[in-house]
């Protein structure tokens, strides 16, 4: 088979997907205005949809700003999660990882004082190599990776509140705050900050930095090692088919514990982008809750149908909604309607599948039958077999 | 000790009927990883219909009313699991991880807009639940579990029903030959799961504090609860033994200032970590020999060999 029919094949798998990530997105929008119609209809539209709609732009520059400071590790979490899932792991640690990262950054931030790229580096290495203890309980004794991440999230949570607060005398702990020191706060620390390159002029915020530039490098990076490397071949094989790929000569345990470090460094790395950012302090007293990026990143990874170059759309999007839904007014709705939608959304992606099938059935019908004698790239093999179940 | 026995019941019970709700639809063939939705579903369903009945109502009434609500909604909760994961045949984890996600959202949603202080925090008297047995006071959940705990060993192993279940688990190929239609008894066992998940999520909330908030949903005590399923085998009895096993952690963590182990100076991180820690080290060991259905996670496709 050609290159030219290959090309031809994957972009159009890649139109259907975004068709049906937009068909998803329209859903749940639509939901979430049924909900806002709900709950106050007098002012469900100007007060409520639209400021959704609308997200950061509705305070711009600030709101915009704003929007890309928290996008940046979205994007890192959502990689996080598409680049397991490429080869064929569910990493819903990601929120563990994250943590860890945290902890990495603003421990070589607080404690040792070093500069950000340094920072950045130690959160990558935490993550990964909370990544890959799931990845090894898998390889070695064949426990399903989802069940050992959710423990491994609990399990980094504690420990890093139990690290960082150490009953409240913790040297990375303020008092006054309840919260991990105030990088900016500190003349000693604040090389640790992430240069933002007059960026947080340009949107009048104290956040906005180079996080999203290098996160988008990152996706790039991303996609090249998955589609360009034998490397990247090497994990995708391993997901795809662990036995076939053991046949061809593949250390297939050593390549699931790979595939979930390097999904653990890219969550850890994405906390480094928060945290080194200055977004926000962590906070060791919340013992209930993991980090919603983590799991906002499984969004942001279904939503993209796992393309690394989609993780930053989707991922601006997401952001985009739940800044929105973080300026609707409290007195008529509660800002977790964005939570809502993009909840919805990713119901929705689950059996996306299907819509794919159908959008693709409906669009490509005939140059479908043209191509009945070639190779189906991986991607579209998918598709047909979802449509023949 | 006698505060050791009371927080060990009332955890293990709530991680019990989750787990045992994990256990049906599991048997069934189905990976039902949103119970920790379906708990927080469950309890805000039923701290409502607490809230709204009225003052003077018989206790045992107000008690049957809201364990009832909560386990219908967690059922219609359920269902979205279902209808996905069986006639959409999506992938059951992503199906349960999103029903997960949007659990918190909708429970903030709705607590906000019942609560009158406009935050996720909702008031309710939690005396009706709560009765006293020498000494030591008990919530009704506890005989409650125990009831279950009964009633699921007998439906699972002694009824016709039980055994048709876990062959849709176990091989739904062969389950469908002999006329039994695996699509109706993978949505029973998420069914089933869905209200006792539920009925387990107000369980966790109403007996100990008169007010929650839902932002924290239930911080993880559905995934322990699938721990427990995992560690209890997918067998009832089983089950309760683990989930006792690790409500006992818990249950150090809230009570080790007040006895000898103050002494260890241990924050209560660490024994919240420990459940979580002893669960990972005993799946290591166990994990070789394990009784999980066969044919769990894969959507059944009749046109399949």
């Amino acid at each position: 088979m050609n290159k030219k029919k290959l090309s031809h094949g994957s972009l159009n798998s890649s139109i259907t997907s975004v068709l049906a990530a937009l068909l998803c997105i329209l859903i749940g929008l639509l939901v979430g205005f049924l909900v806002l119609l709900a709950i106050n209809p007098a002012h469900a539209w100007n007060d409520g949809f639209v400021r959704i709609i609308k997200g950061g732009f509705h305070d711009a520059p600030y709101g915009v700003g704003k929007e890309l400071a928290n996008a940046a590790p979205l994007i890192m979490t959502g990689l996080s999660v598409a680049f397991a899932f490429k080869t064929g792991l569910f990493n819903i640690g990601a929120a563990g990882q994250y943590t860890l990262g945290a902890f990495g950054a603003l421990y070589c931030a607080i404690m040792l004082k070093l500069p950000w790229f340094v920072c950045l580096l130690a959160a990558t290495i935490l993550g990964g190599i909370w990544g890959a203890i799931p990845g090894f309980f898998k390889a070695y004794f064949n426990i399903n990776e989802v069940i050992t991440s959710i423990m491994f999230n609990w399990i980094g949570l504690y420990l890093v509140n139990e690290l960082i607060y150490q009953n409240g005398t913790g040297p990375m702990y303020d008092v006054r705050n309840t919260r991990t020191l105030n990088l900016s706060k500190d003349p000693a620390l604040s090389k640790a900050l992430i240069p933002d390159l007059g960026l947080n002029k340009l949107f009048q915020t104290n956040s906005t930095t180079i996080a999203i530039f290098l996160a988008a490098v990152v996706a790039i990076l991303v996609w090249v090692v998955l589609n360009r490397t034998t490397f990247g071949y090497e994990l995708k094989a391993v997901g795809l088919n662990k036995n076939a790929a053991r046949y061809a000569g593949i250390n297939e345990k050593k390549n699931i514990i790979l595939s979930m470090a390097i999904a653990g460094a890219l969550a850890g790395f994405g906390a480094g982008l928060y945290y080194l950012s200055n977004v926000s302090q962590w906070n060791p007293l919340n013992s209930t809750s993991l980090p919603t990026m983590g799991f906002n990143g499984i969004s942001v990874a279904l939503l993209a149908s796992s393309n690394p170059i989609g993780t930053i759309f989707s991922a601006l999007f997401i952001s985009h909604i739940s800044v929105g839904g973080s300026f609707l007014s409290t007195k008529y709705y509660p800002t977790e309607i964005s939570d809502l939608i993009s909840g919805i959304i990713i119901y929705l992606c689950a059996f996306s599948m299907l819509f794919r099938g159908k959008i693709h059935a409906l669009l490509f019908k005939n140059a479908d039958k043209t191509n009945v004698n070639a190779e189906p790239s991986p991607a579209e093999a998918k598709t047909t077999k979802k449509e023949g179940e | 000790m006698l505060l050791l026995i009371k927080y060990t019941l009332l955890y293990g019970i709530v991680l019990m009927m989750v787990a045992l709700g994990g256990m049906f639809s599991e048997h069934s063939g189905i990976i039902n990883i949103a119970l920790e939705g379906i708990m927080v579903i469950g309890g805000v369903a039923g701290v409502l219909t607490l809230t709204m009945l009225p003052a003077g109502m018989p206790t045992y009434l107000v008690v049957l009313l809201s364990i009832l609500a909560a386990a219908l909604a967690g059922m219609v909760y359920s269902l979205l699991l279902a209808f996905a994961s069986i006639n959409l045949k999506a992938d059951q984890t992503i199906g349960g991880t999103a029903l997960n996600l949007l659990a918190t959202a909708i429970a903030v949603v709705i607590a906000k807009y019942f609560s009158t202080s406009g935050s996720a925090k909702l008031n309710y008297s939690n005396k009706a639940f709560l009765f006293t047995v020498g000494g030591l006071e008990m919530s009704v959940f506890v005989p409650l579990g125990f009831v279950l705990l009964v009633i699921s060993f007998i439906l699972l192993y002694k009824t016709r029903f039980g055994l048709r279940l876990r062959a849709c688990g176990e091989h739904p190929q062969a389950a469908d030959s002999v006329g039994i239609n695996v699509y109706k008894m993978r949505y029973a066992g998420v069914l089933l799961s869905g209200a006792l998940g539920a009925v387990g999520g107000m369980a966790y909330i109403v007996p100990p504090v008169q007010t929650w908030n839902f932002e924290v949903g239930v911080a993880g005590a559905g995934f322990l609860a699938l721990a427990v399923m995992i560690f209890g085998q997918w067998k009832p009895f089983h089950i309760c033994g683990a989930a006792m096993f690790f409500a006992v952690f818990k249950s150090l963590a809230n009570i080790a200032d007040s006895t000898f182990l103050a002494q260890l100076h241990w924050s209560s991180n660490i024994y919240n970590m420990m459940p979580f820690v002893a669960s990972m080290v005993i799946l290591a060991f166990t994990s070789k020999n394990s009784m999980a259905p066969k044919a769990e996670g894969i959507p059944y496709d009749k046109g399949s060999r």
